[in-house]
This record gives C-alpha cells, structure tokens and sequence, in this order.
C-alpha cells in the first residue's frame, strides 16, 4: 500500500478501538493520506511566540453549587442498556 | 387562511394568528402534519415524529406565551425526553432519550412545542446530509441536489414549508451552510450563547446550537427562547440576553461592513460572487460603509478544524462503548471484541475516519506537530477577527463557495467535502457569532438554486448581526421565494 504519511490506519484504528475491513482500511488510509498531506500547509504559519488556543474564549473556573437534584433512577439509567440484570450492565467476563 | 395555507406562514405571523385566536395550536399541528405527509416522501428531511405527544401540548398550550403553540423542528442530535436521539447512527438508532436537553426545556418554558427530530450527518460530521445512516434528505429547490449539511434535515423542512422553524447545530458551518443551500436563513450564536447541555458532543470547543427559519425575525424570536446561562453547562456564558426581535430595524446607516479580500478566492463559483457583490450593493444603498479587511490566516482555517474537531471527536465518541446504551455487536468473545465490533458496526465510514484521524493527531510523537501546532494557527484566525472587528461592525462573505452540489458528487473524496465549509469555519475557530441569509439564485440545469450571504460579527454580538441582516433581507424579496414542492401543494 503506498503511503504518504506516517499514519498507520490499521494500527491507529486499534488504538481507537474500531474494527476496520480490509477494504475499509484501504479505503481510509488513501483518503486521510489525502488530509493529512492538505494540513501540511500549517508548516508555513509562522507561530513562533504564538500562545496556543484551545478554546476562541477561555472560561476558567466555573462553579455551581454542589446541590442534589433530580435525575435519572437506576431503572431509567438501565433503559436504553443492550444488556442488564439485576439493576447492572451485562458485559462478557473481564477478569479470569 | 386555509388549512393548506398554514404551513407557509412565518413563524412570526403563526404567532400572530395563534394569539389572536384566528387559528387553534391543534390545527396547525395538523396542517403541519398534513404538509409533511405529502411532501416529506419526496424530500426525507424527518427522522422521527412524535405528533401524539405534540398534539396532547398543542391542546394545553398557552398562545399568549412569546413561542406559545408554535411547532419547533429538532437536529435528532439534541436530546427530546422519550423522542429517539440517533445522532442519524446505527450506534444510536434504538435510544431514546431520558431527558430534555437545556434548548429543549427553554423551547418548552417558551411554549413552543418540539414535534420531530430532523436528519443529519451522522453525528454532525459532514456538509451534505449524506453522511446520515438514516435515510437521504433532499434539497427542496433540486431533489438531486444536496440540502447542505449536517442540518440539512431541519434547513429542508423549514425551506420546504414542513417545519415553522427548527433548532440545528454548528461545528464548522452544519447551520449556516445548509440554511444558504436550502434558501432560508441560518443563525450560529456565538461560542457558549446557547447552552449545550443534552446536544450530544462532537467537538466541544465549536460546538453551537442556533435556528434554522424562513426570515431573519423568526430566528431572533427562537434566540429570544433559547439564549441564556445554564449551570449544566460551564461554557455557557453569564452574560444577559437582550430581546433579539425588538432590536430589529431597517436602515444600516453608521453600519461599516469588512469585505475580507481573502474569501473571493479562486473556485467561488461566478453566479455565487455576482450575488454577493449585488447584496454588498445593495447594503451600501441602505447607508452602509463598505471596508475591505484582512484574514491572513483564514487559509490555514479548513487545515486547523479537521485536526482539532476529529481530536475532539475521537475523545467525545469514546463514550460510544456497546455498554451502557445503543448498540451492541452479537456474541463479543471479551471486553476488546466487544468495543471493536460494536465501534466497527455501529459507526459510519465518516466517522470512523474522524475519530482515527483524532487519535492519530492527538498520538505521541505527533501531537506537537498536528495538534499543538493547530492549537497556535487556531489564535492567529482569533487574532485576525478580533483585529477586523476593531475597523467594522460586520464581516460579509458567501455562505459557500457554491450552490448545492448533487447527491453523490463529493461522498468518495472527503477532502472535497471538507472544502464546501470553507467560508463557514473560521467563525467557528474563533468563537464568533454568524448568519447566513437568502441573497439570490444560481441558475443551474434549469433549476433556481439558492445562494446564501454570510455575515459575521464578534462575540456577543448577536443583537446587531441579527438587526444588520433583517435590514438586507427586508430590502430583497429573496426570503420571499418558495421552492417549486412548497408552491405545488399550497396551489393543490
């Protein structure tokens, strides 16, 4: 498979915990190759003494008040479960 | 006014029939479920409706109130106690939702009745529609066109008279876009305006919830109901609410409106641009002053947003997990085969690619080069617009670059897709506030395609966005045209 980028889609798609096709894998590491190689014109911005930005308007320390509110039951929580018994989520075994 | 005629109405004259007791809440719930009986067969702007419930407040709903019995269509990505909240995704498309999101509560307080859940790109992450798991919506004007996207189901209902009004959601463009596609106007509150509590996450540093209507007063009375702090949400922001509607006026004398010099780039189509340059005309009729401004690093907006939307996406889908709710893959051998299947089944190509995307720029040893480094570009578009504004009340560009494209054109090379937004996603980066509005037709293969004006202004800056915009619009008659499905069943 030709690469352009570093991206390994089967691996990163692992990481990510997506089962990918074949086909899909292909498919995937042709177009993001594509983006990948698109971003690359963020190498030309000059941002040296730029602070980065991760939100457009910093909002810091937001509190409300640790008050008891109403919301969902156990029973309604559990209602959209694919799985459960019991009051709990049913999930294949985890520990041996 | 015939039971035919009620779905064309604005939502502000509804409003007006509604109070003045000429017309019942139950009657144009009716005549809007007959509008869409007929018409959303052709054009599939609906995911699910919910008329029982909506007809039981319809009977109970209080006219006098500011959106009193008025029917409001909803994004099926904001949660509706006990409607379906798919997101357009296989993974969701058994949930229901448990409660109502903080839009949804203030919709209701407001006396306005949410009555269906509209398409979408399948978690918002697209600019056509098609990215929906559901079904294909339509674009009114064109039913082998795109409607825009990710509203697109609620830009097609609103355009083609099957909705009064509708709440959407934009992360680069998905309400602004769809609503210049679709020929209706489009409004994007500023960052944190409109609280996000129960709109499920797709990237939480852009994500905004704002209206889809037929005139630019309509928005401004849904922003009136839905605008405001919500302790549910931290970045809401604390500030007070003006009253949108009353603020609207007519001339834009002393108003200085910025032409960036950077958006009439090469592959703006020709009909697109002789649109905005006849609405930047029009506007400097109306008293404007006309500057030209500077967005150096506006071409590095497109680059920025697909490294910094999938990061946060990869992280807000994680909760996507087979366990708790939606979707689960059959028999999983282990904990591992379970999220990998479920994932792998259960999301669509679209954002199976975003969310590896997300992973890989958010990855050690690439971090610092993708997503740092987009961090930085993200404060140099900040930095341009704050520096605009100093010099202008408005930025005015196309909505899109084109008018709606065909269904299938752009679905197998992603990067195109991800150029239609090219307008759009810079007001998103920097936390602006935006509208798009009706400012012309393209003529293409004997079809009138809608063509959609941009206006942007500063944070916090909606009053004037809104009352800069209602002045074009009710200037032009372009919010008055209908799409060739609407008229035919208002004549029929």
């Amino acid at each position: 498979m030709a690469k352009t980028s570093d991206l390994d889609v089967t691996y990163v798609a692992r990481l990510a915990r997506i089962n990918l096709t074949e086909a899909e894998a292909k498919v995937f590491q042709k177009q993001l190759d594509d983006v990948l190689q698109y971003v690359e014109k963020l190498r030309q911005a000059d941002v040296s003494d730029v602070e980065p930005a991760a939100h457009a308007r910093p909002n810091f320390n937001v509190f409300r008040e640790d008050a008891p509110r109403d919301w969902f039951t156990a029973e309604q929580a559990l209602s959209d479960a694919p799985r459960k018994a019991n009051g709990l989520f049913i999930v294949p075994k985890v520990v041996e | 006014m015939t039971e035919q005629d009620l779905p064309a109405l604005t939502l502000a004259d509804l409003q007006a029939f509604l109070r003045r007791r000429e017309v019942s809440p139950r009657e144009v719930l009716e005549a809007l479920r007959a509008r869409i009986e007929v018409v959303d067969r052709e054009i599939g702007a609906y995911l699910s409706l919910d008329m029982d419930a909506a007809a039981k407040e319809a009977d109970k709903a209080n006219v006098d109130l500011p959106l009193g019995g008025v029917p409001v269509a909803i994004k099926d990505i904001i949660n509706v106690m006990g409607q379906p909240c798919t997101c357009a995704s296989k993974i969701l498309q058994a949930y229901r939702a448990g409660y109502d999101a903080t839009v949804i509560r203030k919709l209701r307080a407001a006396g306005a009745i949410p009555f269906g859940k509209t398409n979408l790109d399948e978690f918002a992450m697209g600019s056509s529609t098609e990215n929906s798991s559901m079904k294909l919506t339509r674009n009114p004007w064109d039913l082998s066109r795109v409607p825009g996207g990710s509203s697109g189901g609620s830009a097609a209902a609103v355009a083609a008279d099957e909705a009064f009004g509708a709440l959407g959601s934009d992360t680069g463009g998905s309400i602004r876009q769809p609503a210049a596609l679709s020929g209706i106007v489009g409004f994007k509150p500023t960052y944190g305006r409109v609280s996000r509590f129960g709109l499920v996450a797709f990237a939480s540093s852009l994500d905004q919830i704002g209206p889809l209507t037929k005139t630019v007063r309509d928005s401004a009375l849904i922003m009136n109901a839905i605008t405001g702090h919500d302790p549910q949400d931290t970045t809401a922001l604390n500030e007070p609410v003006p009253d949108y509607a009353a603020g609207l006026g007519n001339d834009l004398r002393g108003v200085r409106l910025g032409l960036p010099k950077e958006y009439m780039i090469e592959g703006i189509d020709a009909q697109v641009k002789a649109a905005i340059d006849a609405a930047v005309k029009q506007m400097s009729s109306l008293g404007a002053e006309i500057v030209e401004v500077s967005l150096p690093a506006t071409e590095y907006a497109i680059a920025v947003y697909y490294i910094l939307a999938t990061a946060e996406a990869s992280a807000n889908l994680a909760r996507f997990d087979g366990v708790r709710y939606g979707y689960r893959a059959e028999n999983p051998r282990d904990m591992l085969d379970l999220y990998g299947r479920t994932r792998g089944e259960g999301f669509g190509a679209e954002v199976k690619r975003r969310i590896i995307l997300g992973t890989y720029v958010l990855s050690s040893g690439y971090y610092d080069a993708y997503y740092l480094r987009a961090q930085k570009v993200r404060e140099l578009i900040r930095q341009d617009f704050a520096r605009a504004f100093e010099k202008i009340d408005a930025l005015i560009s196309p909505a899109s670059p084109v008018p709606a494209f065909k269904l299938g054109e752009r679905v197998a090379d992603p990067l195109q897709m991800y150029l239609a937004d090219i307008f759009t996603i810079a007001a998103n980066l920097a936390g602006i506030c935006g509208i798009s509005v009706p400012c012309g037709f393209a003529e293409v293969d004997g079809h009138r395609l809608p063509i959609g004006l941009q206006l942007l202004g500063k944070a916090l800056d909606e009053a004037r966005i809104l009352r800069i915009a209602h002045a074009y619009e009710q200037s032009t008659d372009w919010h008055k045209a209908r799409p060739p499905i609407a008229a035919a069943v208002s004549k029929a």
